[in-house]
Protein backbone atom coordinates (compact mmCIF):
# COMPACT_ATOMS: atom_id res chain seq x y z
CA UNK A 1 0.00 0.00 0.00
CA UNK A 2 1.27 3.33 -0.92
CA UNK A 3 1.68 5.99 1.48
CA UNK A 4 -1.34 7.90 -0.24
CA UNK A 5 -3.32 4.83 -0.12
CA UNK A 6 -2.51 4.49 3.56
CA UNK A 7 -3.44 8.58 4.30
CA UNK A 8 -6.81 7.78 2.94
CA UNK A 9 -8.08 4.97 4.29
CA UNK A 10 -7.38 6.70 7.44
CA UNK A 11 -9.43 9.47 6.53
CA UNK A 12 -12.17 7.12 5.52
CA UNK A 13 -11.36 5.17 8.80
CA UNK A 14 -12.04 8.52 10.65
CA UNK A 15 -14.92 9.94 8.75
CA UNK A 16 -17.06 6.53 9.73
CA UNK A 17 -15.77 6.85 13.17
CA UNK A 18 -16.67 10.24 13.84
CA UNK A 19 -20.19 9.75 11.67
CA UNK A 20 -20.73 6.74 13.75
CA UNK A 21 -20.35 8.27 17.31
CA UNK A 22 -22.80 11.41 16.14
CA UNK A 23 -25.08 8.85 14.88
CA UNK A 24 -24.87 6.61 18.59
CA UNK A 25 -26.04 10.10 20.49
CA UNK A 26 -28.66 10.15 17.86
CA UNK A 27 -29.57 6.65 18.11
CA UNK A 28 -29.24 7.08 22.40
CA UNK A 29 -32.00 10.09 21.71
CA UNK A 30 -34.39 7.59 20.16
CA UNK A 31 -34.07 5.18 22.56
CA UNK A 32 -34.61 7.55 25.40
CA UNK A 33 -38.05 9.06 24.05
CA UNK A 34 -38.92 5.38 22.55
CA UNK A 35 -38.59 4.10 26.38
CA UNK A 36 -40.70 6.79 28.20
CA UNK A 37 -43.48 6.51 25.29
CA UNK A 38 -43.46 2.59 25.44
CA UNK A 39 -43.54 2.62 29.67
CA UNK A 40 -46.05 5.87 29.85
CA UNK A 41 -48.33 6.05 27.04
CA UNK A 42 -51.04 3.64 28.70
CA UNK A 43 -51.36 5.75 31.58
CA UNK A 44 -52.49 9.36 29.26
CA UNK A 45 -56.09 9.58 29.44
CA UNK A 46 -58.68 12.35 30.77
CA UNK A 47 -58.39 10.70 34.88
CA UNK A 48 -54.57 11.03 34.26
CA UNK A 49 -55.08 14.84 33.96
CA UNK A 50 -58.12 15.00 36.59
CA UNK A 51 -56.47 12.71 39.27
CA UNK A 52 -54.60 14.12 42.73
CA UNK A 53 -51.94 11.77 42.95
CA UNK A 54 -52.43 8.45 44.99
CA UNK A 55 -50.90 5.45 46.36
CA UNK A 56 -52.82 3.26 43.95
CA UNK A 57 -51.69 3.76 40.81
CA UNK A 58 -54.35 3.05 38.79
CA UNK A 59 -56.36 6.04 40.82
CA UNK A 60 -53.06 8.40 40.60
CA UNK A 61 -52.80 11.95 38.35
CA UNK A 62 -50.79 14.72 37.78
CA UNK A 63 -53.84 17.52 38.40
CA UNK A 64 -51.67 19.33 41.75
CA UNK A 65 -48.28 18.97 39.44
CA UNK A 66 -49.71 20.44 36.56
CA UNK A 67 -51.24 23.37 37.76
CA UNK A 68 -48.29 23.55 40.35
CA UNK A 69 -46.23 23.78 37.09
CA UNK A 70 -47.91 26.38 35.52
CA UNK A 71 -48.38 28.68 38.80
CA UNK A 72 -44.74 28.56 39.28
CA UNK A 73 -43.74 29.05 35.75
CA UNK A 74 -46.33 32.21 35.35
CA UNK A 75 -44.98 33.77 38.51
CA UNK A 76 -41.21 33.05 37.04
CA UNK A 77 -42.37 34.62 33.74
CA UNK A 78 -43.87 38.20 35.42
CA UNK A 79 -40.58 38.24 37.81
CA UNK A 80 -37.70 37.25 34.99
CA UNK A 81 -39.31 38.87 32.08
CA UNK A 82 -38.97 42.44 33.16
CA UNK A 83 -35.85 42.07 35.40
CA UNK A 84 -33.78 40.14 32.64
CA UNK A 85 -34.73 42.50 29.60
CA UNK A 86 -34.38 45.80 31.80
CA UNK A 87 -30.58 44.35 32.81
CA UNK A 88 -30.18 43.95 29.01
CA UNK A 89 -30.94 47.08 28.54
CA UNK A 90 -28.96 48.68 30.90
CA UNK A 91 -25.70 46.55 29.98
CA UNK A 92 -25.86 47.09 26.49
CA UNK A 93 -27.58 50.52 25.95
CA UNK A 94 -26.54 52.57 28.96
CA UNK A 95 -23.69 50.75 30.55
CA UNK A 96 -19.83 51.80 29.77
CA UNK A 97 -17.26 48.88 29.99
CA UNK A 98 -14.21 50.79 31.42
CA UNK A 99 -16.84 51.18 34.35
CA UNK A 100 -15.89 48.76 37.04
CA UNK A 101 -19.15 48.17 37.91
CA UNK A 102 -20.40 47.31 34.71
CA UNK A 103 -17.33 44.62 34.34
CA UNK A 104 -18.21 43.00 37.51
CA UNK A 105 -22.00 42.84 36.72
CA UNK A 106 -20.91 40.94 33.39
CA UNK A 107 -18.62 38.41 34.93
CA UNK A 108 -21.32 37.80 38.07
CA UNK A 109 -23.94 36.89 35.28
CA UNK A 110 -21.28 34.80 33.13
CA UNK A 111 -20.53 32.92 36.75
CA UNK A 112 -24.20 32.88 37.47
CA UNK A 113 -24.64 30.78 34.76
CA UNK A 114 -22.54 28.10 35.79
CA UNK A 115 -23.86 27.74 39.16
CA UNK A 116 -25.49 23.88 39.79
CA UNK A 117 -28.93 24.60 40.12
CA UNK A 118 -29.28 23.03 43.44
CA UNK A 119 -27.11 25.56 44.74
CA UNK A 120 -29.94 28.61 43.51
CA UNK A 121 -32.14 25.69 45.78
CA UNK A 122 -30.32 26.16 48.53
CA UNK A 123 -30.25 29.71 48.48
CA UNK A 124 -33.64 30.15 47.75
CA UNK A 125 -34.37 27.44 51.31
CA UNK A 126 -32.25 29.91 53.02
CA UNK A 127 -33.48 33.85 52.00
CA UNK A 128 -37.05 32.49 50.70
CA UNK A 129 -38.26 30.03 52.91
CA UNK A 130 -36.81 31.44 56.21
CA UNK A 131 -35.52 34.90 55.69
CA UNK A 132 -38.03 36.26 54.38
CA UNK A 133 -40.49 33.54 55.94
CA UNK A 134 -42.38 32.72 52.71
CA UNK A 135 -42.35 29.21 53.77
CA UNK A 136 -42.46 26.07 50.93
CA UNK A 137 -44.75 28.64 48.94
CA UNK A 138 -45.32 28.81 45.58
CA UNK A 139 -43.86 32.58 45.91
CA UNK A 140 -40.85 30.59 47.48
CA UNK A 141 -40.11 28.43 44.55
CA UNK A 142 -40.68 30.95 41.39
CA UNK A 143 -38.40 33.35 43.04
CA UNK A 144 -36.15 30.85 43.05
CA UNK A 145 -36.53 29.67 39.65
CA UNK A 146 -36.42 33.49 38.72
CA UNK A 147 -32.71 33.76 39.89
CA UNK A 148 -32.01 30.34 38.07
CA UNK A 149 -33.36 31.49 34.77
CA UNK A 150 -32.30 35.51 34.98
CA UNK A 151 -28.93 34.88 33.82
CA UNK A 152 -29.83 32.99 30.57
CA UNK A 153 -32.18 35.32 29.75
CA UNK A 154 -30.10 38.41 30.24
CA UNK A 155 -27.21 37.02 27.76
CA UNK A 156 -30.07 35.97 25.59
CA UNK A 157 -31.77 39.36 25.59
CA UNK A 158 -28.20 40.99 25.18
CA UNK A 159 -27.30 39.23 22.05
CA UNK A 160 -31.01 40.45 20.54
CA UNK A 161 -30.27 44.07 21.66
CA UNK A 162 -26.70 43.92 20.28
CA UNK A 163 -28.26 42.78 16.66
CA UNK A 164 -30.28 45.71 16.39
CA UNK A 165 -28.52 48.22 13.28
CA UNK A 166 -26.98 50.95 14.25
CA UNK A 167 -28.26 52.68 11.68
CA UNK A 168 -32.01 52.52 12.98
CA UNK A 169 -31.05 53.64 16.27
CA UNK A 170 -28.82 56.44 14.63
CA UNK A 171 -32.10 57.60 12.42
CA UNK A 172 -34.22 58.02 15.33
CA UNK A 173 -31.63 60.08 17.73
CA UNK A 174 -31.26 62.03 14.18
CA UNK A 175 -35.31 63.11 14.74
CA UNK A 176 -34.06 64.10 18.33
CA UNK A 177 -35.68 60.99 20.12
CA UNK A 178 -34.14 60.70 23.21
CA UNK A 179 -32.43 58.03 24.83
CA UNK A 180 -35.47 56.14 26.20
CA UNK A 181 -37.71 56.91 23.13
CA UNK A 182 -35.09 55.27 20.86
CA UNK A 183 -35.08 52.14 22.96
CA UNK A 184 -39.16 52.19 23.68
CA UNK A 185 -39.79 53.00 19.95
CA UNK A 186 -36.77 51.03 18.01
CA UNK A 187 -34.28 48.65 20.00
CA UNK A 188 -37.07 46.96 21.59
CA UNK A 189 -39.64 46.12 18.89
CA UNK A 190 -37.04 45.46 16.74
CA UNK A 191 -35.00 42.70 19.03
CA UNK A 192 -38.59 41.49 20.91
CA UNK A 193 -38.82 38.41 18.88
CA UNK A 194 -35.06 37.60 19.49
CA UNK A 195 -35.55 38.36 23.19
CA UNK A 196 -38.64 36.09 23.37
CA UNK A 197 -36.90 33.43 21.65
CA UNK A 198 -34.09 33.43 24.33
CA UNK A 199 -36.71 33.52 27.20
CA UNK A 200 -39.16 30.80 26.02
CA UNK A 201 -35.72 28.83 26.19
CA UNK A 202 -34.58 29.98 29.62
CA UNK A 203 -38.03 29.36 30.69
CA UNK A 204 -38.94 25.72 29.44
CA UNK A 205 -35.58 25.05 31.37
CA UNK A 206 -37.04 26.59 34.42
CA UNK A 207 -40.06 23.95 33.83
CA UNK A 208 -38.01 20.95 33.67
CA UNK A 209 -35.89 22.36 36.53
CA UNK A 210 -35.98 19.55 39.51
CA UNK A 211 -33.31 20.25 41.73
CA UNK A 212 -33.65 23.34 42.85
CA UNK A 213 -37.38 23.82 43.38
CA UNK A 214 -37.36 20.65 45.59
CA UNK A 215 -34.96 21.99 48.16
CA UNK A 216 -37.80 24.94 48.60
CA UNK A 217 -40.56 23.01 48.78
CA UNK A 218 -39.70 19.52 49.11
CA UNK A 219 -43.60 18.19 49.40
CA UNK A 220 -44.11 14.85 48.57
CA UNK A 221 -47.55 14.24 48.94
CA UNK A 222 -50.13 17.60 47.63
CA UNK A 223 -53.66 16.39 47.14
CA UNK A 224 -55.13 20.51 46.03
CA UNK A 225 -54.63 22.65 43.77
CA UNK A 226 -53.30 25.89 44.79
CA UNK A 227 -55.25 28.71 45.73
CA UNK A 228 -52.27 31.51 46.33
CA UNK A 229 -48.92 32.59 46.04
CA UNK A 230 -48.09 31.64 49.45
CA UNK A 231 -49.83 27.60 49.14
CA UNK A 232 -47.90 24.41 49.24
CA UNK A 233 -47.25 22.50 45.85
CA UNK A 234 -45.73 20.03 43.52
CA UNK A 235 -44.86 20.45 39.72
CA UNK A 236 -44.30 18.27 37.72
CA UNK A 237 -40.70 17.33 37.97
CA UNK A 238 -40.88 17.01 41.70
CA UNK A 239 -43.97 14.47 41.00
CA UNK A 240 -41.60 12.42 37.95
CA UNK A 241 -39.32 12.47 40.93
CA UNK A 242 -41.83 10.89 44.03
CA UNK A 243 -43.01 8.30 41.48
CA UNK A 244 -39.32 6.84 40.03
CA UNK A 245 -38.31 6.40 43.66
CA UNK A 246 -41.67 4.77 44.94
CA UNK A 247 -40.34 0.72 44.55
CA UNK A 248 -43.05 -0.37 42.82
CA UNK A 249 -42.32 -0.79 39.34
CA UNK A 250 -45.71 0.31 38.19
CA UNK A 251 -45.15 4.00 39.55
CA UNK A 252 -41.96 4.13 37.41
CA UNK A 253 -44.43 3.77 34.03
CA UNK A 254 -46.42 6.33 36.09
CA UNK A 255 -43.03 8.64 35.87
CA UNK A 256 -42.97 7.95 32.39
CA UNK A 257 -46.31 9.05 31.58
CA UNK A 258 -45.83 12.27 33.03
CA UNK A 259 -42.81 12.80 31.50
CA UNK A 260 -44.65 12.49 28.29
CA UNK A 261 -46.29 15.58 29.61
CA UNK A 262 -43.30 17.22 30.79
CA UNK A 263 -41.75 16.56 27.18
CA UNK A 264 -44.52 17.97 25.16
CA UNK A 265 -44.95 21.05 27.07
CA UNK A 266 -40.64 21.44 26.66
CA UNK A 267 -41.13 20.84 22.92
CA UNK A 268 -43.94 23.09 22.41
CA UNK A 269 -42.40 26.06 23.77
CA UNK A 270 -38.78 25.01 21.94
CA UNK A 271 -41.12 24.87 18.57
CA UNK A 272 -42.51 28.54 19.28
CA UNK A 273 -39.53 29.38 19.82
CA UNK A 274 -38.24 27.79 16.54
CA UNK A 275 -41.14 29.27 14.82
CA UNK A 276 -40.74 33.28 16.37
CA UNK A 277 -37.22 32.78 15.13
CA UNK A 278 -38.01 32.45 11.66
CA UNK A 279 -40.99 34.01 11.37
CA UNK A 280 -38.96 37.88 12.63
CA UNK A 281 -34.98 36.14 11.40
CA UNK A 282 -35.71 38.06 7.73
CA UNK A 283 -38.06 40.89 8.76
CA UNK A 284 -35.80 43.52 8.66
CA UNK A 285 -32.20 43.81 7.57
CA UNK A 286 -29.95 46.69 8.58
CA UNK B 1 -45.66 90.68 30.36
CA UNK B 2 -43.42 87.63 28.71
CA UNK B 3 -43.80 87.59 25.00
CA UNK B 4 -45.18 84.57 23.26
CA UNK B 5 -41.63 83.72 21.99
CA UNK B 6 -40.42 83.74 26.02
CA UNK B 7 -43.47 81.96 27.06
CA UNK B 8 -42.56 78.82 24.53
CA UNK B 9 -39.64 79.00 25.82
CA UNK B 10 -39.87 78.70 29.28
CA UNK B 11 -42.47 75.53 28.78
CA UNK B 12 -39.47 74.71 26.42
CA UNK B 13 -37.04 74.45 29.34
CA UNK B 14 -39.55 72.88 31.49
CA UNK B 15 -40.69 69.76 29.00
CA UNK B 16 -36.46 69.21 28.65
CA UNK B 17 -36.33 68.94 32.25
CA UNK B 18 -38.88 66.89 32.58
CA UNK B 19 -37.59 64.40 29.82
CA UNK B 20 -34.33 64.86 31.47
CA UNK B 21 -35.40 63.44 34.64
CA UNK B 22 -37.11 60.49 33.39
CA UNK B 23 -34.32 59.58 31.19
CA UNK B 24 -31.87 59.99 34.39
CA UNK B 25 -34.83 57.67 36.34
CA UNK B 26 -35.04 55.36 33.57
CA UNK B 27 -31.36 54.82 33.38
CA UNK B 28 -31.25 54.57 37.26
CA UNK B 29 -34.02 52.22 37.47
CA UNK B 30 -32.36 50.01 34.69
CA UNK B 31 -29.01 49.80 37.12
CA UNK B 32 -31.20 48.81 39.77
CA UNK B 33 -32.66 45.30 37.76
CA UNK B 34 -29.04 44.69 36.42
CA UNK B 35 -27.23 45.12 39.53
CA UNK B 36 -30.24 42.65 41.25
CA UNK B 37 -28.02 39.31 39.84
CA UNK B 38 -24.48 40.96 42.34
CA UNK B 39 -26.92 40.48 45.00
CA UNK B 40 -27.95 37.01 43.91
CA UNK B 41 -24.30 36.48 44.51
CA UNK B 42 -24.09 38.19 47.40
CA UNK B 43 -27.09 35.83 48.73
CA UNK B 44 -25.28 32.74 47.57
CA UNK B 45 -22.27 33.37 49.41
CA UNK B 46 -23.96 35.33 52.40
CA UNK B 47 -26.49 32.10 52.91
CA UNK B 48 -23.51 29.62 52.18
CA UNK B 49 -21.13 31.61 54.79
CA UNK B 50 -23.61 32.06 57.63
CA UNK B 51 -25.02 28.48 58.13
CA UNK B 52 -21.40 27.15 57.35
CA UNK B 53 -19.60 28.91 59.87
CA UNK B 54 -22.07 27.86 62.34
CA UNK B 55 -21.82 24.15 61.20
CA UNK B 56 -18.08 24.49 61.70
CA UNK B 57 -18.46 25.84 65.52
CA UNK B 58 -19.88 22.37 66.03
CA UNK B 59 -17.52 20.35 63.57
CA UNK B 60 -14.13 20.44 63.62
CA UNK B 61 -13.41 21.83 59.84
CA UNK B 62 -10.16 19.50 59.46
CA UNK B 63 -12.56 16.48 60.54
CA UNK B 64 -14.68 17.39 57.58
CA UNK B 65 -12.36 17.67 54.85
CA UNK B 66 -10.36 15.06 55.92
CA UNK B 67 -13.01 12.24 57.71
CA UNK B 68 -13.11 9.34 55.83
CA UNK B 69 -16.58 8.64 57.10
CA UNK B 70 -19.96 10.25 56.34
CA UNK B 71 -22.99 8.99 58.68
CA UNK B 72 -24.86 12.60 58.93
CA UNK B 73 -27.87 11.06 59.23
CA UNK B 74 -27.14 8.65 62.11
CA UNK B 75 -27.45 8.79 65.65
CA UNK B 76 -23.68 9.26 66.46
CA UNK B 77 -22.72 11.07 62.96
CA UNK B 78 -19.75 11.63 61.44
CA UNK B 79 -18.72 14.38 59.16
CA UNK B 80 -15.72 13.25 56.72
CA UNK B 81 -16.78 14.70 53.76
CA UNK B 82 -14.53 13.13 51.67
CA UNK B 83 -17.00 9.97 50.69
CA UNK B 84 -19.16 12.39 49.48
CA UNK B 85 -16.70 14.24 47.13
CA UNK B 86 -15.71 10.87 45.85
CA UNK B 87 -18.86 9.60 44.95
CA UNK B 88 -18.85 13.21 42.85
CA UNK B 89 -15.51 13.08 41.64
CA UNK B 90 -16.15 9.50 40.35
CA UNK B 91 -19.48 9.89 38.62
CA UNK B 92 -18.65 13.14 37.33
CA UNK B 93 -14.72 11.15 35.72
CA UNK B 94 -16.51 8.18 34.36
CA UNK B 95 -19.27 10.38 32.64
CA UNK B 96 -16.56 12.04 30.92
CA UNK B 97 -15.12 9.32 29.76
CA UNK B 98 -18.55 8.79 27.65
CA UNK B 99 -18.99 12.04 26.96
CA UNK B 100 -16.17 13.67 25.87
CA UNK B 101 -15.41 10.92 23.01
CA UNK B 102 -18.78 11.07 21.69
CA UNK B 103 -19.15 14.93 21.86
CA UNK B 104 -15.75 15.46 20.78
CA UNK B 105 -16.19 12.93 17.78
CA UNK B 106 -20.03 14.55 17.07
CA UNK B 107 -18.35 17.52 17.02
CA UNK B 108 -15.70 16.93 14.29
CA UNK B 109 -18.30 15.50 12.17
CA UNK B 110 -20.40 18.32 12.23
CA UNK B 111 -17.78 21.04 11.84
CA UNK B 112 -15.44 19.10 9.50
CA UNK B 113 -17.05 16.04 7.47
CA UNK B 114 -20.98 16.76 7.22
CA UNK B 115 -22.55 18.82 4.56
CA UNK B 116 -24.75 21.76 5.28
CA UNK B 117 -27.82 19.75 4.62
CA UNK B 118 -26.92 16.66 7.32
CA UNK B 119 -25.88 19.57 10.05
CA UNK B 120 -29.31 20.75 9.46
CA UNK B 121 -31.02 17.91 10.14
CA UNK B 122 -28.41 16.68 13.06
CA UNK B 123 -27.54 20.09 15.18
CA UNK B 124 -31.65 20.63 15.76
CA UNK B 125 -31.45 17.10 17.21
CA UNK B 126 -28.50 17.17 19.43
CA UNK B 127 -29.86 20.66 20.88
CA UNK B 128 -33.40 18.78 21.72
CA UNK B 129 -31.38 16.34 23.66
CA UNK B 130 -29.73 19.37 25.34
CA UNK B 131 -33.15 20.63 26.32
CA UNK B 132 -34.37 17.34 28.14
CA UNK B 133 -34.56 17.60 31.99
CA UNK B 134 -31.95 15.83 34.19
CA UNK B 135 -34.63 14.37 35.93
CA UNK B 136 -35.99 12.42 32.72
CA UNK B 137 -31.93 11.29 32.12
CA UNK B 138 -32.97 10.13 36.26
CA UNK B 139 -35.61 7.93 35.09
CA UNK B 140 -33.61 6.73 31.87
CA UNK B 141 -30.79 5.77 34.22
CA UNK B 142 -32.92 3.97 36.73
CA UNK B 143 -35.36 2.17 34.63
CA UNK B 144 -33.21 1.73 31.39
CA UNK B 145 -29.43 1.89 32.13
CA UNK B 146 -29.55 -0.07 35.20
CA UNK B 147 -31.05 -3.15 33.87
CA UNK B 148 -28.83 -3.56 30.82
CA UNK B 149 -26.03 -3.19 33.12
CA UNK B 150 -27.76 -5.96 35.44
CA UNK B 151 -26.91 -8.21 32.31
CA UNK B 152 -23.60 -7.77 32.12
CA UNK B 153 -22.68 -7.01 36.13
CA UNK B 154 -25.18 -9.83 37.80
CA UNK B 155 -23.84 -8.60 41.26
CA UNK B 156 -24.58 -4.61 40.41
CA UNK B 157 -26.16 -3.11 42.78
CA UNK B 158 -29.93 -1.78 41.83
CA UNK B 159 -28.05 2.17 42.85
CA UNK B 160 -24.37 2.05 41.71
CA UNK B 161 -22.50 4.65 39.96
CA UNK B 162 -22.10 3.17 37.13
CA UNK B 163 -25.79 3.84 35.50
CA UNK B 164 -25.62 7.66 36.88
CA UNK B 165 -22.24 8.15 35.09
CA UNK B 166 -23.88 6.97 31.69
CA UNK B 167 -26.63 8.80 32.23
CA UNK B 168 -24.41 11.87 33.56
CA UNK B 169 -21.83 11.51 30.14
CA UNK B 170 -25.38 11.42 27.89
CA UNK B 171 -26.72 14.44 29.59
CA UNK B 172 -22.95 16.47 29.19
CA UNK B 173 -22.98 15.22 24.74
CA UNK B 174 -24.66 18.31 23.72
CA UNK B 175 -22.28 20.68 26.16
CA UNK B 176 -19.32 19.04 24.65
CA UNK B 177 -20.70 18.96 21.10
CA UNK B 178 -21.85 22.36 20.99
CA UNK B 179 -18.76 24.14 22.41
CA UNK B 180 -16.38 22.43 20.41
CA UNK B 181 -17.74 22.76 17.44
CA UNK B 182 -18.09 26.53 17.84
CA UNK B 183 -14.79 26.36 18.51
CA UNK B 184 -13.90 24.59 15.73
CA UNK B 185 -15.83 26.34 13.10
CA UNK B 186 -13.99 29.38 14.65
CA UNK B 187 -10.90 28.43 13.04
CA UNK B 188 -10.99 30.57 9.30
CA UNK B 189 -11.10 28.73 6.53
CA UNK B 190 -8.08 30.21 4.75
CA UNK B 191 -5.94 27.85 7.31
CA UNK B 192 -7.55 24.90 6.11
CA UNK B 193 -7.29 25.60 2.63
CA UNK B 194 -3.45 26.30 2.69
CA UNK B 195 -3.67 22.68 4.42
CA UNK B 196 -6.02 21.37 1.81
CA UNK B 197 -3.28 22.65 -0.93
CA UNK B 198 -0.78 21.44 0.61
CA UNK B 199 -2.51 17.80 0.30
CA UNK B 200 -3.57 17.06 3.62
CA UNK B 201 -6.74 14.74 3.88
CA UNK B 202 -9.59 15.60 6.19
CA UNK B 203 -8.49 13.85 8.98
CA UNK B 204 -5.03 15.29 9.05
CA UNK B 205 -6.63 18.46 8.56
CA UNK B 206 -9.30 18.35 11.46
CA UNK B 207 -6.79 16.70 13.57
CA UNK B 208 -3.41 18.75 12.89
CA UNK B 209 -4.68 21.88 12.00
CA UNK B 210 -8.56 22.48 13.16
CA UNK B 211 -8.12 20.92 16.51
CA UNK B 212 -4.67 22.31 17.28
CA UNK B 213 -5.93 25.93 16.74
CA UNK B 214 -9.08 25.57 18.54
CA UNK B 215 -7.73 23.10 21.29
CA UNK B 216 -7.93 25.94 24.22
CA UNK B 217 -11.39 26.52 23.98
CA UNK B 218 -12.19 22.66 23.42
CA UNK B 219 -10.71 21.90 26.35
CA UNK B 220 -12.32 24.81 28.14
CA UNK B 221 -15.75 23.09 27.36
CA UNK B 222 -14.36 19.39 28.77
CA UNK B 223 -13.78 21.40 32.06
CA UNK B 224 -17.48 23.01 31.45
CA UNK B 225 -18.98 20.06 31.27
CA UNK B 226 -17.04 18.41 34.18
CA UNK B 227 -18.28 20.98 36.33
CA UNK B 228 -21.86 20.66 35.21
CA UNK B 229 -21.50 16.79 35.84
CA UNK B 230 -20.44 17.56 39.03
CA UNK B 231 -23.45 19.82 39.95
CA UNK B 232 -25.98 17.63 38.82
CA UNK B 233 -28.80 16.16 41.03
CA UNK B 234 -31.28 14.69 39.71
CA UNK B 235 -29.81 11.89 37.77
CA UNK B 236 -27.60 10.60 40.89
CA UNK B 237 -30.32 11.14 43.42
CA UNK B 238 -32.43 8.85 41.93
CA UNK B 239 -29.70 6.43 39.73
CA UNK B 240 -26.43 6.28 41.79
CA UNK B 241 -27.67 5.22 45.59
CA UNK B 242 -27.38 7.27 49.08
CA UNK B 243 -24.56 5.22 50.36
CA UNK B 244 -21.77 7.54 51.22
CA UNK B 245 -18.78 4.69 50.06
CA UNK B 246 -14.70 5.90 49.95
CA UNK B 247 -14.93 3.68 46.62
CA UNK B 248 -13.48 3.56 42.94
CA UNK B 249 -15.27 0.83 42.06
CA UNK B 250 -18.92 1.97 39.53
CA UNK B 251 -20.59 -0.90 40.21
CA UNK B 252 -21.27 0.04 43.54
CA UNK B 253 -23.66 2.49 45.54
CA UNK B 254 -22.40 5.58 46.32
CA UNK B 255 -23.62 9.12 47.42
CA UNK B 256 -22.79 12.41 45.80
CA UNK B 257 -22.47 15.77 47.65
CA UNK B 258 -25.74 16.79 45.67
CA UNK B 259 -27.46 13.49 46.33
CA UNK B 260 -27.00 13.96 50.18
CA UNK B 261 -28.21 17.51 49.89
CA UNK B 262 -31.86 15.92 48.49
CA UNK B 263 -32.01 13.34 50.82
CA UNK B 264 -31.51 15.80 53.80
CA UNK B 265 -34.44 18.47 52.28
CA UNK B 266 -36.33 15.83 51.34
CA UNK B 267 -36.26 14.58 55.00
CA UNK B 268 -37.91 16.68 58.07
CA UNK B 269 -35.36 18.64 59.28
CA UNK B 270 -35.60 21.06 61.84
CA UNK B 271 -34.43 24.85 60.75
CA UNK B 272 -31.14 25.74 62.69
CA UNK B 273 -30.89 22.21 63.64
CA UNK B 274 -27.01 20.38 62.97
CA UNK B 275 -28.08 18.75 60.11
CA UNK B 276 -30.06 21.56 58.55
CA UNK B 277 -26.53 23.01 58.53
CA UNK B 278 -24.86 20.30 57.05
CA UNK B 279 -26.54 21.05 53.54
CA UNK B 280 -24.91 24.63 53.77
CA UNK B 281 -21.55 23.48 54.23
CA UNK B 282 -21.59 20.65 52.01
CA UNK B 283 -23.71 23.55 49.50
CA UNK B 284 -20.66 26.01 50.05
CA UNK B 285 -17.83 23.01 49.02
CA UNK B 286 -20.15 22.07 46.04
CA UNK B 287 -20.18 25.87 44.88
CA UNK B 288 -16.37 26.43 45.38
CA UNK B 289 -16.02 23.58 43.47
CA UNK B 290 -18.12 24.28 40.01
CA UNK B 291 -17.15 28.05 40.58
CA UNK B 292 -13.21 26.48 40.70
CA UNK B 293 -13.67 24.43 37.38
CA UNK B 294 -15.29 27.70 35.84
CA UNK B 295 -13.04 29.92 36.53
CA UNK B 296 -10.39 27.43 35.26
CA UNK B 297 -12.44 26.80 31.74
CA UNK B 298 -12.06 30.79 31.60
CA UNK B 299 -8.79 31.11 32.14
CA UNK B 300 -7.80 28.02 29.80
CA UNK B 301 -9.69 30.02 26.80
CA UNK B 302 -7.91 33.58 27.58
CA UNK B 303 -4.30 32.19 28.44
CA UNK B 304 -4.03 30.26 25.05
CA UNK B 305 -6.44 31.50 23.05
CA UNK B 306 -5.12 31.01 18.88
CA UNK B 307 -5.52 34.41 17.45
CA UNK B 308 -6.43 34.56 13.94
Amino acid sequence: MTNLQKRRLMDNFFHGLVFSVTLFALIILGILLFDIFKDGFKYLSIDFFTNYTSRFVEKAGIKAALSGSIWIIGLTIIFSLPIGVGSALYLEEYSDDRNLLTRIIKLNIANLAGVPSIVFGILGLGIFVHLFGFGRSILSGALTLTLLILPIIIVAAQEAIKSVPKELRHGAYALGSTKWQVIKGVVLPYSLPGILTGSILAIARGLGDTASVLMVGAVSFIAFTPKSVFDKFTILPIQIYNWSSMPKAEFHDLAAGAIIILLVLLLGANAVAIILRNKYQNRIKG
Amino acid sequence: MATYEEKSNMTDNKEKKRRRMKEKSISTILLVLASLSIFTTIGIVATLSKETIAFFGEVSIIDFLTGTEWTALFANPKFGVLPLVAGTLMIAIYGSVVAIPIGLGSAIYLSEYASDRTRKVIKPLLEILAGIPSIVYGYFALTFITPILKIFFPTINIFNALSGSIAVGIMIIPMISSLSEDAMKAVPDEIRHAAYALGSTKFEVSTKVVIPAALSSIISSFVLAISRAIGETMIVTLAAGSTPKLTLNPLESVQTMTAFIVQVAKGDVTHGGLIYKTIFAVGMLLFLMTLFMNIIARMIIKKYREEY
